[in-house]
């Protein structure tokens, strides 16, 4: 018990990163494959950043009041500066994603990968 | 001035992806000819680093003065530097090349396509040089994005081609990332070399073996590595003639090479043979993926489509090159990476030489006629399938001959087989094109009129870098024996 208590935050992030895995392979619409790959991305960005979290300690910049000794009394702040930048990349990634999605439609004019699938390889023959 | 020469590269490719759709103008060729000269350049400045490198050891760039392990740097070792120079040295050759197609193909949306190359490259040099995890890992989602963006420019479905690649791209740049937080939890460090020295004191840390799986899982879906190779055939067979090309010759070399890097530079050989055998998985899908690869590139009707499972079963090679994890082995790996990138590059080349004359590729309806018209294409497609398919003096031949070695040398009898007999389904499928070719005259009068249709050989922006490419491929193979004790046995990792 004390095993999964002590662990919470994690288990929620293997929830989370399996909820998005479950959306990107079952689901057959190709906006909630999307949401899902969103869904996964964010489960990583929230492991990083609560890797780094720590109760009783301050930023990490000089404080009187905190001995510079200890380091404990301050969170490390790079993995929450690097998850910055993996946030922009995943906000690129879904603009990349939502540009296809206009071209898949104009082309197929239907979001479904059965269809999609279908027709390419109606198409092909 | 020697201290910037890593950085160079990816400025000059910066500069020219923001110039070109900046000096819009009317005539769509000044775009090709910025990128032109910017991977002219590129490849001038990689050639000089070689040289400076084997001389006189490793470079190290430091970002904004600060050191690492804090500091992000690049590091320019035989290895990386060797790599940047093929990559640079092969996208020059396929731009001069894709003037024409795109002209064709992509008419008038060719000033984003030239920045997104511009991109992608920055992304693929960043990528080799970085000595640092994180920064690897947002150049792998510079190139990816690229790449994404390259591939939607296709005919017929390659817009969901593309988005297929997307979602299994990402997930695989993820599992990197979730690896590399594993891998920082426990040593704190992101820098490649610092790690190097931590990962030795903590080998018995279960987290360690998470982080190592983990990143090689997304790695290998970036490589299509055999079962993780689900988006490449639809990938490269929808994509327009130049970005196949492309593709087809780096993409998946670049990820073969941080591959390398991860195992043997950073985790070390004997974590990854001994403490955590994970190349003995590595060899078992490589050698699967090689059958399957070829078994399946038969099954082919369209020369692209044949060329993408062909390029599954070559990722193989490379892969059981790795996972032998002894010299020759690694030798054979690297020798691959090279030759397949300029072996690639020519076949998708000739593929986009028949689609812009004949209208298709389809290879039942080749035939004499197509040989007579376009001489010096056929010649190119038979000097690089002979190298496919590893007859001497090719280059083909020399790599595979170092990989039946590695496995001799490890004892590893049934993967010296699987290779034998690859060699002979490549035989198959290659064959079967240079025989419509060259031996199989069209028996119905359709399918002369699509041949003589089209003019002979297409322009000289065309055949040249074809040309050249052939030329590369026998070059490769004769100064084979220089290249590897000069330069190959230079980027032998520590301890193999």
């Amino acid at each position: 018990m004390e095993f999964f208590l002590g662990h919470y935050a994690y288990w929620f992030i293997i929830v989370l990163l399996c909820i998005g895995l479950y959306t990107i392979m079952f689901k057959r619409n190709l906006v909630k494959k999307l949401i899902g790959l969103s869904i996964f991305q964010s489960s990583i960005i929230l492991f990083w950043v609560s890797s780094a979290s720590k109760w009783n300690a301050t930023v990490p910049i000089y404080d009187s009041a905190y001995s510079i000794e200890n380091t404990a009394n301050y969170i490390n702040p790079l993995p929450h500066t690097l998850m910055l930048t993996a946030i922009v990349v995943g906000v690129a990634t879904l603009g990349v994603a939502f540009a296809l999605f206009v071209l898949v439609y104009k082309r197929f004019k239907i979001l479904n990968e059965d269809v999609i699938i279908q027709e390419m390889k109606s198409e092909s023959e | 001035m020697i201290k910037n020469f890593p950085v160079i590269i990816p400025a000059i490719y910066l500069t020219a992806a923001l110039l070109i759709p900046l000096l819009r103008s009317r005539h769509e060729r000044y775009a090709h000819s910025i990128a032109l000269s910017a991977v002219f350049a590129a490849a001038l400045v990689s050639i000089n680093n070689i040289y400076y490198v084997i001389n006189n050891g490793t470079i190290h760039y430091h970002f904004g003065g600060w050191t690492p392990p804090i500091g992000i740097e690049y590091v320019l070792d035989p290895l990386s530097a060797f790599v940047v120079f093929v990559i640079n040295s092969v996208v020059f050759f396929i731009l001069i090349h894709a003037v024409k197609v795109n002209a064709i193909e992509l008419h008038s949306k060719e000033i984003p396509y030239y920045s997104v190359v511009m991109l992608m490259m920055l992304g693929f040099n960043g990528m080799i040089m970085t000595g640092d995890f994180f920064n690897l890992f947002v150049f792998l989602e510079i190139s990816s994005l690229s790449v994404y963006g390259l591939m939607a420019m296709g005919d017929r479905g390659s817009a969901f081609a593309s988005f297929r690649y997307l979602l299994l791209g990402t997930i695989g740049a993820s599992f990197f990332l979730l690896g590399l937080g594993f891998l920082y939890m426990v040593s704190g460090s992101l820098n490649m070399s610092d790690l190097k020295e931590i990962i030795p004191l903590l080998s018995n840390s279960p987290v360690l073996i998470i982080a190592l799986t983990l990143m090689v899982t997304g790695v290998g879906i970036k490589m299509a590595v055999f079962p993780l190779h689900g988006w490449l055939p639809d990938a490269y067979t929808l994509a327009s003639s130049s970005t196949s090309a492309l593709i087809a010759a780096i993409g998946t070399k670049v990820s073969a090479y941080v591959m390398i890097r991860i195992l043997f530079f950073v985790f070390g050989v004997e974590y990854v043979t001994e403490i955590f055998p994970v190349t003995l998985v590595l060899g078992w899908l490589g050698a699967a993926g090689i059958i399957y690869g070829s078994i399946l590139a038969i099954a082919q009707k369209e020369m692209k489509s044949m060329l993408a499972y062909s390029s599954v079963a070559q990722i193989g090679y490379i892969t059981l090159g790795i996972s032998m994890a002894n010299p020759l082995g690694f030798i054979g790996a690297v020798l691959h990476i090279i030759n397949h990138a300029f072996m690639k590059g020519a076949l998708f080349l000739v593929a986009a030489n028949l689609r812009i004359r004949t209208g298709h590729s389809d290879i039942s309806r080749l035939h004499k006629v197509c040989a007579k018209k376009m001489p010096v294409t056929m010649a190119c497609f038979t000097v690089a399938a002979i190298s496919m398919i590893g007859l001497p003096p090719v280059a083909g031949f020399f790599s595979k001959w170092y990989l039946v070695l590695g496995a001799v040398d490890n004892r590893q009898w049934i993967f010296m087989g699987v290779i034998l007999l690859s060699s002979l389904l490549n035989a198959v499928y290659f064959f079967r094109i240079i025989e419509n070719v060259y031996i199989k005259s069209s028996d119905s009068d359709e399918e002369m009129k699509s041949c003589t249709l089209a003019e002979d050989e297409p322009g000289f922006s065309m055949i040249g870098p074809l040309v050249l490419f052939a030329m590369t491929l026998l070059l490769l193979g004769l100064f084979n024996v220089y290249i590897v004790n000069n330069i190959i046995l230079l980027m032998m990792p520590p301890g193999l």
